[in-house]
């Protein structure tokens, strides 16, 4: 239940209000695009990669290293047992 | 063992060579991963049977689900069977039996229960259904406390009324603790987790190690990471050392995720948790601040959520502190299988028991 998992941020979407706490982020894991709470990273730019797990990234990311993890995942088969890949593969929350 | 090929075969020998002959003429090595999900790679993989004889890797309570009380279920379904409620649960809860049921029993049966991928879909769910009452199953360690806490910020920024959480975080460092202050579990060391350790920092375990004098090295999960981990473990034992290492500095800093520790600190505070089978100890878990309460569900429904039930002869107590072997189980692969399901460590995926049973064969 503690796996994170690395994806790239494509979009960064700002909230209007004075806080980090409303920044999101469309991210691109290998072509499944989810939006995310950019919250607790909140350093994180456009085309960073970074480990995101329930819906926020915890953690920005060397691209090397993320690649590397991203396959893992894949070869061991655990992306698809994440619910956001396998019942929604390319989910994105509508502009609040 | 498909994970082992390509480029990363030569280091993966490397390194167990290197195991090899740290360990030779050692007595044995009781090494424990914390974290399910590094239970479920070493499976998989089919780490333990490359390892030296003298090595054995035990699992330990980091299986977010294994270790939620039956009373804490109970709560769940009494909350799934009322009328105007809504819950919200991560996938892995659903098919945990409890005393009366699961949540997939009672969902069977009209109840109202989604699964949500992360807290952010709960709260959305109940700012878009304002006259539902939304509850979101806060389990899970310091990886997933951040995301709740950021969620009860957020509903009291937006004023959401009917938004509350069934507290349930459970903290890894005092869980490694408790382990070692009962004289029957005997560890020379841990694979700490990669994931939880983003979070709280590899620094959050100096304490074990100093405290207690067993070494802790942070690892990631993927075979590579953990031998790694296993190499500087046994180094440490060999040298008679315990220090915190870290083979997953690429994601893990000494200090942690420092905004995500706010968040945790700024909504909830430690306090007395009971761990399935094992019971209650000490600021083992997260209950919400005094200024945070109006979203605390148990509060808001009256509710309990520390009993605990094991169903008999099931020894997942035993199992997630590393006492017993799944195959120790009187009902382990008979009447407790994956499909049939009868303790907790068996219906999570990263439960020890479900391993057992799907890798076997690479067991030993
Ligand atoms: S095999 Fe089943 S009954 Fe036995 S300890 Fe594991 S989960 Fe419990």
């Amino acid at each position: 239940m503690c796996l994170a998992v690395p994806g790239r941020i494509a979009l960064i979407h700002r909230s209007d209000s004075e806080s980090d706490a409303r920044t999101t982020a469309t991210v691109d894991f290998q072509g499944s695009r989810v939006q995310i709470s950019l919250e607790l990273t909140p350093d994180a730019r456009v085309e960073d990669w970074v480990l995101v797990h329930a819906g926020f990234a915890l953690q920005v990311l060397d691209e090397g290293e993320a690649r590397e993890l991203w396959e893992y995942l894949q070869e061991a088969d655990v992306v698809r047992e994440i619910p956001v890949f396998a019942e929604n593969p390319v989910r994105e929350e509508s502009e609040r | 063992m498909k994970t082992f090929s390509g480029l990363n075969s030569e280091r993966i020998d490397a390194l167990l060579a290197s195991i090899r002959s740290v360990c030779e003429g050692l007595a044995e090595i009781r090494l424990m991963e914390v974290c399910g999900t590094h239970t479920v790679s070493i499976f998989r993989s089919g780490i333990r049977s490359l390892l030296p004889k003298n090595v054995r890797l035990i699992s330990g309570p980091g299986c977010p689900v294994c270790v939620t009380p039956s009373g804490y279920l109970d709560a769940a379904c009494n909350l799934a069977g009322r009328s105007g409620v809504t819950v919200c649960t991560y996938g892995d809860m659903v098919r945990v039996p409890g005393t009366d049921g699961s949540l997939a029993d009672h969902r069977a049966q009209g109840g109202d229960v989604r699964v949500v991928y992360s807290v952010r879909d709960a709260l959305r769910y109940a700012m878009d259904t304002p006259d539902k009452e939304v509850v979101f199953l806060a389990i899970g360690f310091e990886t997933t406390a951040p995301a709740t806490a950021s969620a009860i910020l957020e509903a009291r920024r937006s004023d959401v009324k009917n938004f509350s959480v069934l507290e349930g975080h459970k903290l890894v460092v005092p869980a490694m603790r408790t382990l070692l202050s009962d004289p029957s579990t005997a560890l020379d060391g841990f694979i700490c987790p990669g994931h939880v350790s983003v979070v709280i920092g590899s620094a959050a375990y100096k304490p074990i190690s100093r405290e207690y004098g067993k070494p802790c090295v942070v690892a990631g999960f993927e075979p590579i990471q953990i031998l790694a981990c296993v190499e500087r473990l046994a180094m440490q034992v060999r040298e008679g050392r315990a220090d915190v290492e870290n083979v997953y500095q690429v994601a893990v800093k000494e200090e942690g995720n420092v905004v995500a520790m706010q968040r945790i600190e700024e909504v909830f505070q430690p306090a007395a948790a009971t761990w399935r089978a094992m019971g209650s100890f000490p600021d083992s878990g997260l209950k919400l601040r005094q200024s945070y309460q109006e979203f605390d569900a148990a509060r808001r429904f009256g509710l309990k959520t520390d009993g605990d039930y094991e169903p008999p002869a099931c020894r997942c107590g035993d199992v997630i502190q590393g006492k017993v072997e799944p195959l120790e189980c009187a009902l382990f692969g008979k009447t407790c299988t994956t499909t049939h399901p009868i303790g907790p460590c068996m219906v999570s995926s990263e439960g020890t028991c479900a391993a057992w049973f799907k890798y076997g064969s690479v067991a030993r």
